[in-house]
């Protein structure tokens, strides 16, 4: 009976506690509203930690011509015109408001001269946007944001995995999941849900997402009636770690670039000047003598092609290797020994020359850093208003990589920790009001609870042969091999039918072992909500037959106006993902002007 | 390939032992690899907290031949082969399974360290701070909280949890905030009290086992002793708070 199990009651739950869900959490309970706090792993551990660059926000501290107009045009162009507007608006408007407010609550950014907070170069941001701590800056945004909130009186519920969320008719009234120290079930009563669960990079073999990436608030969301959109959309972050293997895809902060870093071949070249596409000539160096002088000068130069949007970047990258001039282990070459003092590295990258030095053998401010994509980012996610971050579905809202639309076909780097901020805060505000609205009793069916207990628990019954973690492997190589960077249709529907397979092998998942901290069983049971991304993932990249971002298609290799009009929407119909073109929102005049405006 | 013995403890709060896995290494691999090989075929429910995989959330923090170490900064190539590697838990914290311990107690002094508490804006609104002035506490935000200075630490090792002891982490945490610019709280009660930093003897094994190499001892811990010194045992510091009492005591 349902009654067995633990049941808590929040009016407001945040599932995740990376910086979206902190945010939120803070928020909810700044408005009087009871708040739980729910977390994959212990509080301080989530992804938002793993984050290097900085905050992007138009502060004007270094470059006094920056404005939130500015930074609303770079993102719109960076996602290449299908973000959603609005998103792109509020967050470029309430960003710097955020990241004082960090300082307020004890965070330490680097300074400039005044005593202000400086603020770093990169891809795709006219001017240096980003509020940094070094080349740790999600770490300083966490802990910061985790010690604001175990003041607040909320309760965090930590290594507790939300399995599925519970509805009552129309609305979602709740979630039921697992402590993984103990696997005792676990029921959340709640008025609202707030999804702040990141993204879904476990779904490919060389990413820089860890085990928690399994795009457990995309599904969640799917299942409850939810829309996804832009799921096509995935970010190869162009510089990962490709040596030793062991490290493959560990995150090489944009930073590197941001304070001189460049990109060479085998041959030496700095081949991003023979990558630069239409859309960004204009305002791109073609020379390396005026890449080299934007640095100091961003009146009288345009920027260095180094610092393109990542898609440009990760697909350039991609080009050279297959060219045959690639580096040793398969990456390019990523230089800033020979552009920037040995103390200036260590101060400004301090934990790139840690990483290099530890895991490689390789001494940054001796010599190059051997680079290459590595899957890092979602764009598609939830579909939400833009102001409330309500989802489609009554009571669920989502905030932070699981939402879709902010950043369009690609994401600007910087703009993720900002993003959770601004739609953290508004997520945590906006699901409070909907809660103390809420009318009626908080009814959980207990049938409902007692068919996810039973499809939770049958891997423990063994029922056949298959090793939870060779299927998951199984998974990442064919996402990893067939829908990557470049897409085409034969390798896609190859795609989706391995992932057929996959799914029917999942159904015989064995575990050993009981349900005290029994990572087997985790694994099994969160390749149900991989399975589910992978393929919205790979449905999506298929429907879309145009390059857009970080959608690349082989057999489609140009940018269609046409598709620019409609974002591709996922929705689950009869138990099955099913595809639908909707138009996307439209800006108005005032906005519409800046983009006709030349650099 | 090079092969390994390695010894991995495996059991829960009931007892358990060290068992023996056969596993090779290939280049450039560390302990967390190994042991995830070994959980993929061998064990897959063996127990193991890890996320990052590039020392910047402290989550597989172990005992490595005896070492307080991260298992994912930890290279394979530091041992030879044929050399036995022992991998256990972290001894300090009580046992949840395998390698993965209740470090609830962490958790639990954090909320016990008072709040900074904001001093009033500049006349235009902003805040400002030299970065000479932050160089310090940037250092201790360094931490990634994998408590092997909390496990190695042995007043907490070696003696009953329950005490009134903050540890190091939460040392460098009060002085973070104690050097706070903006922070006007007076913490040194707390400190006294709570937090116990007099029962530390300096004996820097906290300093010697952190992966972010912060400067726990000489940068925070003995700067926080000499400021209760001042405070509780210098007259004229006494005299002064008498008479000015400036800086409140009270809780958040």
């Amino acid at each position: 009976m349902a009654a067995s199990y633990e049941t808590l009651e929040h009016d407001v739950i945040v599932i995740g506690a990376g910086g979206a869900g902190l945010r939120a959490a803070i928020e909810a309970a700044a408005q009087g509203v009871s708040v739980g706090l729910i977390c994959k792993s212990l509080l301080g551990k989530a992804h938002t930690v793993m984050a290097e660059g900085g905050i992007a926000a138009a502060l004007g501290n270094v470059w006094p011509e920056d404005s939130w107009q500015v930074h609303f045009r770079d993102t719109m162009r960076g996602g290449k015109m299908l973000n959603n507007w609005r998103m792109a608006q509020l967050h470029a408007q309430e960003a710097p408001e955020r990241v004082l407010e960090l300082e307020r609550w004890g965070a330490l950014f680097d300074r400039t001269k005044d005593g202000r907070i400086l603020q770093r170069d990169f891809g795709g941001h006219r001017y240096a946007r980003l509020a940094h701590v070094g080349d740790r800056t999600g770490l300083e945004m966490i802990r910061t944001l985790q010690y604001h909130a175990i003041h607040q009186g909320l309760d965090v519920y930590m290594e507790c995995t939300v399995a599925r969320l519970l509805k009552d008719g129309d609305r979602v009234v709740g979630a039921f999941g697992y402590r993984r120290d103990t696997g005792e079930f676990v029921i959340f009563k709640a008025k609202a849900v707030v999804l702040a669960t990141g993204g879904i990079g476990k779904a490919w073999t060389i990413t820089s997402n860890s085990w928690e990436y399994t795009g457990d608030g995309h599904s969640l969301a799917l299942w409850a009636g939810a829309d996804l959109i832009d799921m096509e959309f995935v970010q190869f972050h162009p510089t990962g770690m490709v040596w030793p293997p062991s490290v493959r895809g560990i995150l090489v902060t944009e930073g590197v670039r941001g304070d001189g870093g460049t990109l060479r071949n085998s041959a030496g070249q700095r081949f991003m000047f023979n990558y630069i596409p239409e859309f960004f000539r204009a305002e791109t160096a073609d020379n390396e003598a005026e890449a080299d002088r934007w640095y100091t000068d961003k009146k009288n130069n345009r920027r260095t092609p180094d610092l393109l949007p990542r898609d440009e970047v990760a697909r350039a990258i991609n080009a050279e290797v297959k060219a045959g001039r690639g580096s040793p282990h398969g990456g390019v070459f990523l230089d800033i020994s020979t552009r920037r003092p040995a103390d200036y590295i260590r101060r400004r990258l301090p934990s790139m020359y840690h990483q290099f030095k530890e895991l490689a053998d390789v001494d940054i401010t001796r010599e190059p850093m051997e680079v290459g994509p590595t899957c890092h980012y979602v764009m598609g996610g939830v579909r939400v208003e833009a102001d409330t971050t309500a989802s489609t579905v009554p009571g669920l809202f989502a905030a932070g990589e699981v939402a879709g639309g902010m950043h369009g076909s690609n994401r600007l780097g910087g703009n993720s920790l900002s993003d959770l901020l601004v739609f953290g805060r508004r997520a945590g505000l906006h699901a409070a009001l909907y809660a103390k609205n809420f009318g009626g009793q908080l009814v959980v069916e207990a049938g409902q609870v007692e068919a996810i207990a039973a499809e939770l628990l049958r891997p423990l019954a063994r029922p056949g042969p298959e090793n939870p973690y060779t299927i998951q492997g199984e998974l990442q190589e064919t996402m990893q091999a067939l829908v990557g960077i470049i897409r085409t249709e034969s390798e896609l529907k190859t795609a989706l039918r391995r992932l057929a397979e996959l799914k029917e092998r999942a159904r015989a998942v064995e575990v050993q072992g009981g349900r005290v901290y029994n990572p087997g069983w985790h694994t099994a049971i969160d390749l149900d909500s991989l399975l589910t991304v992978a393929e919205c993932c790979a449905l999506a990249a298929l429907e879309r037959t145009e390059s857009r971002g970080g959608h690349t298609r082989g057999d489609f290799p140009r940018t269609d106006p046409e598709w620019g009009k409609v974002n591709v929407v996922v929705r689950l119909k009869n138990g099955g993902p099913m595809l639908r073109r909707e138009p996307l929102p439209q800006m108005g005049e005032e906005l519409r002007a800046l983009f006709e405006e030349k650099r | 390939m090079p092969s390994f013995t390695l010894r991995v403890f495996r059991g829960d709060a009931g007892g358990g032992d060290f068992k023996e896995y056969r596993v090779e290494a290939d280049d450039g691999m560390v302990v967390l690899d190994v042991i995830h090989r070994i959980q993929a075929v061998q064990a897959t429910d063996l127990a193991v907290r890890w996320n990052c995989k590039a020392g910047k959330c402290g989550s597989c923090s172990a005992e490595i031949n005896g070492k307080p170490r991260l298992l994912c900064m930890t290279r394979m190539n530091l041992f030879a082969e044929g050399e036995p590697i022992t991998v256990a838990p972290m001894r300090t914290f009580p046992m949840v399974r395998d390698l993965v311990t209740d470090v609830s107690y962490n958790y639990a002094k954090a909320r016990t360290v008072p709040p900074l508490r904001l001093k009033p804006p500049e006349p235009d609104g902003t805040y400002r701070m030299m970065q000479e002035d932050i160089d310090r506490i940037q250092e201790f935000h360094k931490c990634i909280e994998c408590f092997l200075c909390q496990d190695v630490c042995h007043v907490i090792r070696d003696h009953d949890t329950k005490r009134a002891f903050a540890g190091p982490r939460f040392f460098i945490k009060i002085a973070g905030l104690e050097m706070h610019p903006l922070d006007t709280r007076d913490r040194t009660a707390h400190l006294k009290d709570a937090a116990g930093v007099g029962l530390c003897n300096i004996t820097k094994c906290c300093s010697d086992v952190c992966p972010e190499h912060i400067h726990i001892t000489d940068n925070a811990i003995i700067p926080l002793k000499e400021r209760l010194a001042d405070e509780y045992f210098d007259p004229v510091f006494w005299m002064i708070r008498k008479l000015r009492g400036t800086r409140s005591q009270t809780p958040a």
